[in-house]
């Protein structure tokens, strides 16, 4: 009895020993042989469950994209639903590989949190969700509103600093996910319910009545919403960061899905590094030659996963608008492959 | 002549080898130094593993954050409060929102418990079967369900602010809470509170006396006219003195809201109602097993004196029934306040969602503030503990065991 107690002890205490925060995730993804990817609770468009029970959304295609690249299985996807009070958590304690959930990417998030932004899959903006039938036609008539908010978002800072700045007041409702905050907001608690302009789009689909409300013009805050990694594995921050950035490279050279087949045979230089036909960029990255192939076949470029999820082909029918390619005159730019 | 009588061995020497060895004497005692050092270690290994990795993962850690803004409102606070307060401020606000669920609460579940504990005893068979339902039927359904239940079919179906149900123009129910002028304090405050203060003094000296008299010379003093009069009479000679205490400020509707007047928001309402109609069933419960421990010879003596049902209850019965009561009642207050922090799910800004919560979110500092939380668990628990032993303490004392 005693023998055993002292066996207990030591093991626990040689596990304190152990970094608990394993430098190497690729190593540890390729051995449990699935990726944990942290995702919403249910946000239609970037990450939510449809109606077989299969993940699909921007933030999750993204995440399909990462297994696509290490394993060219797309499906080797583990998706861990977190609110927003607990996705840093899960990521920080390693439980996640990467958290793809629509977050903002902000300096005290990029330092403090032990994470880093592998970049922007999504230029978003904070707005404002009310009844049409409170006849508001700007968010500067909302003076002593009550406003609902889904708890730990940047979103409940930039309402106080806009609320503030206009010398307007408001009463803050803040509930721990997305669902109970619409509820309130549907139940007549609150007159608004603000959150990235994306989301409300996507929760008005959830409400009664869609058209019975309105998204207001203004645009109060700048959302880059992006992946993160943990701070301490310069590899693994590559390889989401460039699978991003392969997305949009194809989008740029014209790689689709349907035409990938026929792209892959070309002569052209630059498709011939990207697709792996010419040097070793994907094995520079610890993956294979092949990794675009792999992606682009798993969820198509940056354009096609766009309009699936969130844009024309999607029921939330959101308009490319700063998600479009530089050089149409949008924001989203990746260096090139080479 | 005088005996010296002999003194007896020091016996501090083996007092203290059994208080710090027990009976295994000095070697219980090494040995308990070992097991101290061992755990101090460990705690040590813990704390310096745990910032060991923060550091390596560059994740911000230490208390400094307390001083940063938190730059976010929340909807009912007891102190004033604006975005522009630290987080330490936050904190104060969210810890006495969870105080004030905890104590409105904590009343409301003692009245309700004991009511309902009494009355599944009752002779009616009707009282005793609306109890004992009552019972059944809330203890067996999940709390977070009732609070959702409170929240979401009782209270936000009332109609909307500029609908609202109001009384007198002055009292507006609506969606948004109940709203009720606010008491300002005004000229005669300080006079008419001391006036107060005077009377309840008084009036307890006059108990102090009443029972005296019956207990030194068995002679009864009825004492409540006058206390009566003291309570109405002394404040009343002070308004007239000083003035008015308080004015009242009226709610108006002014854009979506009522501004002015006092508002109770739904949260708080449907938060502490489900709390404290939860608590109360298991508390009927505990007051039902105190009263059924007395001996039934305590009620039929009773009813022999010639004591009507409800004072031998409340003379004989319920005084020895609080020893078996009490230790289930202090476990129920301490499962009503742990209870509070589900106010989340509703909104309510109690200290887990402002601050285990928004706070966490916002600065990322979860070992910190889960820490501080947690503590503060722990310290509104060992406090509510101790005061109720502590009057656990005085019935035992009073009942002579």
């Amino acid at each position: 009895m005693k023998h055993r107690s002292l066996v207990v002890a030591l093991a626990v205490i040689a596990g304190f020993g152990c970094q608990a925060a394993s430098a190497q995730t690729l190593k540890a993804v390729k051995e449990r042989g699935i990726l944990s990817c942290g995702v919403s609770q249910g946000l239609p468009g970037f990450s939510a469950p449809d109606d077989k029970g299969n993940w699909a959304g921007l933030d999750v295609d993204v995440c399909r994209a990462i297994a696509a690249a290490v394993f060219n299985d797309p499906t080797k996807v583990k998706f861990v639903p977190l609110s927003a009070k607990d996705r840093f958590t899960a990521l920080q304690s390693g439980e996640i590989d990467v958290l793809s959930r629509n977050t903002t990417w902000t300096l005290s998030r990029d330092t403090s949190l032990g994470a880093n932004f592998t970049g922007v899959t999504y230029y978003d903006g904070q707005g404002f969700l009310v009844k049409k039938a409170l006849k508001v036609n700007s968010a500067l008539e909302l003076n002593s509103a009550s406003v609902c908010v889904q708890t730990g978002t940047t979103t409940e800072q930039n309402v106080g600093d806009y609320f503030k700045s206009n010398n307007m007041k408001y009463e803050l409702i803040a509930f721990g996910t997305a669902d109970e905050t619409v509820k309130a907001y549907e139940t007549g608690r609150c007159d608004v319910f603000t959150s990235d302009i994306s989301q409300l789009y996507a929760e008005r689909l959830k409400l009664a009545n869609p058209a019975d409300h309105v998204v207001l013009p203004e645009v109060i805050s700048k959302e880059p919403l992006g992946p993160m990694v943990r701070h301490g594995d310069d590899q693994w921050f590559d390889i989401v960061k460039w699978t991003l950035f392969a997305m949009v490279d194809a989008e740029e050279l014209g790689v689709t899905q349907k035409n990938l087949d026929e792209m892959v045979k070309s002569n052209k230089p630059e498709l011939k590094r990207m697709f792996g036909t010419d040097g070793n960029l994907g094995e520079q990255l610890g993956l294979t030659k092949d990794w675009v192939i792999r992606i682009v076949k798993a969820v198509g470029n940056y354009g096609e996963t766009f309009d699936r999820n969130v844009g024309a082909g999607s029921k939330l029918g959101i308009s490319r608008g700063l998600n479009k390619l530089w050089n149409k005159g949008g924001l989203q730019y990746a260096p090139p492959i080479r | 002549m005088t005996v010296e009588a002999r003194k007896p061995p020091s016996q501090f020497g083996a007092g203290l080898r059994r208080a710090l060895g027990g009976r295994a004497g000095w070697k219980g005692f090494v040995l308990q130094i070992v097991f101290l050092a061992v755990l101090i270690w460990l705690g040590y290994e813990i704390y310096a593993n745990a910032s060991a990795n923060l550091q390596s993962q560059r994740i911000a850690s230490g208390f400094g954050f307390l001083s940063q803004t938190a730059g976010f409102n929340v909807s009912q606070t007891l102190i004033p409060y604006s975005e522009s307060d630290t987080y330490a401020h936050v904190f104060l606000v969210g810890l006495l929102n969870t105080l004030l669920v905890a104590c409105v609460g904590i009343v409301l579940a003692t009245l309700i418990g004991f009511v309902v504990g009494i009355g599944r005893l009752s002779p009616n068979w009707l009282i005793a079967r609306i109890a004992g339902g009552y019972v059944e039927l809330i203890r067996n359904l999940p709390l977070l369900f009732q609070i959702l239940f409170w929240y979401l079919a009782v209270l936000a179906p009332l109609p909307g602010p500029r609908q609202s149900i109001s009384l007198f123009d002055s009292v507006f129910l609506s969606n948004r809470g109940l709203v009720v002028p606010s008491p300002q304090a005004a000229a005669g405050f300080d006079g008419v509170l001391g006036a107060l203060v005077l009377a309840v003094i008084l009036s307890v000296l006059l108990r102090l006396h009443a029972r005296r008299e019956l207990f030194a010379k068995g002679r009864v003093v009825v004492i409540w006219p006058y206390v009566l009069a003291l309570a109405i009479g002394i404040p009343a000679v002070a308004v007239a003195i000083f003035g008015l205490p308080l004015t009242f400020e009226f709610p108006r509707l002014r854009g979506f809201n009522f501004a002015g007047g006092l508002r109770i928001v739904p949260e708080f309402v449907a938060l502490t109602l489900a709390l404290s109609t939860y608590t109360a069933a298991f508390i009927a419960e505990n007051v039902r097993a105190g009263i059924q421990s007395v001996h039934k010879g305590q009620l039929e003596a009773g009813a022999s004196l010639g004591l009507s049902r409800g004072r031998t209850l409340r003379l004989i019965v319920l005084p020895q029934a609080m020893r078996v009561i009490l230790p289930g009642l202090t476990n129920q207050y301490l499962n009503l306040t742990k209870n509070s922090s589900l106010a989340v799910a509703i909104g309510y800004p109690d200290l887990f969602s402002v601050f285990a919560g928004t706070t966490l979110s916002q600065t990322g500092q979860a070992i910190e503030i889960i820490a501080i939380t947690m503590g503060v668990y722990l310290l509104i628990s060992l406090v509510t503990s101790a005061a109720m032993n502590f009057y656990g303490w005085r019935i035992n004392r009073s009942l002579g065991a």
